[in-house]
């Protein structure tokens, strides 16, 4: 479904990812992880369109889309949750998922995408009249992924959605990860939290200072000594 | 005396209000002090008279002529002079707004000349009426009413419509609305159209209030209003309409006390004290850092 092909992204005279070459194919859920400034979050904006790639290829569904507009990289397909959830804190719970789905002409397609958000997070149901910043980190969370999904992406790039959550809170994100996948849509899923990153996964690819050094099914990673030293904290 | 006070500093201020709504506006989207929208405010101005005096169209065409005039050379403005350098540093986008205002101001002066000009006399042909005691002009009422409207149809557009709910968001996360799917290229561009309009709508008020057009009366009215949204907290809608009104009832106030000799520098006088205590203005967020 999305193919990347010798990727550059240079910001100014940094180089922060460099001949990144990755597929992900319908219906999966693949995993991108690394330290911090590895150059995850430099590769969903590219294909976001947010960043400007320098060399390289990005393809979705056979077509290319580098170079492309970010509003109209959304209207393909391709909806991102980004790094540090950004909802729209002055805006109400119901104005954001509206802005989620700005891209609906259709009145009724937007109700129904809010509806589908609402069933899978009754929680934003309950305070959709609220101010968005006035929610907790979770509820944030919830919100900014529930945005993404009012327009029924057929890919979703998620930005380390476990970031500043307690463990309790973490594990029912990935729940709902794995349920969104379900439901038809292609995941691609940022993380430095390796551990459940490679639970939900089918496939992986571990990126160091904007190189790929290593990749593989999600298995085969979770028992590479080399992860397991740098990503997994050692323990078997 | 009181009430009459009153009703004069709300009538300038309502004009402020108007002008510095455009200076906040584009503030939030862009974090650019448009330099030039003083004299989109005086363009206005100008074709409102055009349209008044040698179309002789009555006072509510002309001002709606001179809203689209003002709104498309807002746009056009943006487009050639400020879109360039969106990814360029905030000072070379400053220095081609203070361009910008340069060359509308010499080119309104080639063309309509360096003197003044007022509005026909029956442009609105004002009545002194009492109210509660204080001595009124139907003009004062006229703008003071005026602005509100065209303040509520601002409200209704960025509360109520799809796309100015897209502005507020952009305003608040320029990336994050570019997620969303929304044309931030597109917004900011109607971000400056409804700028400009109002500031145009401020220009032909301010014409009339005061019988006078000419080419520089961008700077003052400009620098005032943007002291005006400042005050009230760049960025913020409501605070821009605070500031405006807080400050044309203080000047009339300052002028009536006596101070006449003062009153250009009262707006800034308050400007410093409020920034002392409040940097970030009455109504504003906490500064944050803008793309
Ligand atoms: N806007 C930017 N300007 C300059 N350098 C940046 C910018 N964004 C990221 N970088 C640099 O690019 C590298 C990769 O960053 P990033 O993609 O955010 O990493 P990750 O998401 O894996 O933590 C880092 O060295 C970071 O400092
Ligand atoms: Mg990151």
């Amino acid at each position: 479904m999305l193919e990347i092909n010798g990727l550059s992204v240079c910001y100014g005279a940094i180089r922060a990812l460099h001949a990144f070459s990755c597929r992900v194919g319908q219906g999966e859920i693949v995993a991108l992880i690394g330290s911090n400034g590895a150059g995850k979050s430099t590769t969903l904006n590219a294909v976001s369109g947010i960043v400007p790639a320098s060399g390289g290829s990005i393809s979705f569904k056979g077509e290319e889309i580098r170079g492309i507009a970010p509003h109209r990289i959304v209207r393909l397909g391709i909806s991102q949750v980004p790094e540090g959830r950004r909802v729209f804190g002055r805006m109400s719970v119901l104005e954001n998922l509206e802005m989620g789905g700005y891209t609906l002409k259709e009145r009724k397609r937007l109700k129904e995408g809010m509806e589908r958000v609402f069933s899978l997070f009754p929680r934003l149901a309950e305070r959709r009249n609220q101010q968005a910043r006035t929610l907790s980190g979770g509820e944030q969370q919830m919100l900014a992924m529930g945005r993404a999904l009012v327009a029924e992406p057929q890919l979703l790039l998620l930005d380390e959605p476990s970031m500043g959550l307690a463990p309790l809170l973490v594990e029912k994100v990935f729940e709902t990860i794995v349920e969104i996948n379900r439901m038809g849509t292609t995941i691609v899923l940022v993380e430095q939290n390796a551990h459940m990153a490679l639970a939900i996964a089918s496939r992986a690819y571990v990126l160091e200072s904007g190189e790929i050094v290593l990749e593989g099914s999600s298995a085969d990673l979770a028992v590479d000594p080399a992860v397991q030293r740098a990503y997994l904290g050692g323990a078997v | 005396m009181f009430l009459q006070q009153l009703i004069n500093g709300v009538a300038l201020g309502s004009t402020y209000a108007l002008i510095a709504l455009g200076y906040t506006m584009v503030y939030g989207i862009i974090a650019l002090i448009n330099f030039a929208h003083g004299e989109i405010f005086m363009a206005g101005a100008f074709v409102g008279l055009l349209l008044a005096g040698v179309f002789k169209l009555n006072l509510f065409l002309a001002m709606a002529g001179a809203m689209v005039f003002s709104m498309a050379l807002g746009v056009g403005v943006e487009f050639i002079a400020y879109r360039p350098l969106r990814n360029s540093s905030r000072l070379s986008a400053l220095i081609s707004a203070i361009g910008v205002s340069l060359f509308l101001s010499t080119l309104a002066m080639l063309l309509f000349g360096a003197n003044a000009r007022g509005f026909p006399a029956n442009a609105f042909p004002s009545r002194q009426i009492q109210i509660l005691g204080a001595e009124v002009s139907t003009l004062q009422l006229l703008i003071i009413a005026t602005s509100a409207c065209l303040m509520l149809a601002l409200e209704l557009i960025v509360k109520r419509t799809r796309t100015g709910k897209a502005m507020r968001a952009a305003s608040e996360d320029y990336t994050a609305a570019a997620l969303m799917g929304i044309n931030v290229n597109f917004i900011v561009s109607f971000t400056f159209a409804l700028g400009s309009a109002l500031a145009a709508a401020g220009g032909v008020l301010v014409g009339v209030l005061f019988n006078s057009v000419s080419f520089n009366m961008g700077l003052n009215a400009g620098i005032k209003a943007f002291a005006a949204a400042v005050l009230g907290g760049i960025g913020s809608i409501p605070g821009a309409v605070l500031g405006g009104l807080l400050l044309g009832i203080t000047e009339v106030t300052g002028v009536a006390l006596g101070y006449s000799s003062w009153r250009d520098a009262i707006a800034f006088v308050i400007l410093v004290l409020v920034l002392l205590v409040r940097p970030s203005g009455l109504l504003g967020q906490k500064m944050q850092k803008k793309v």
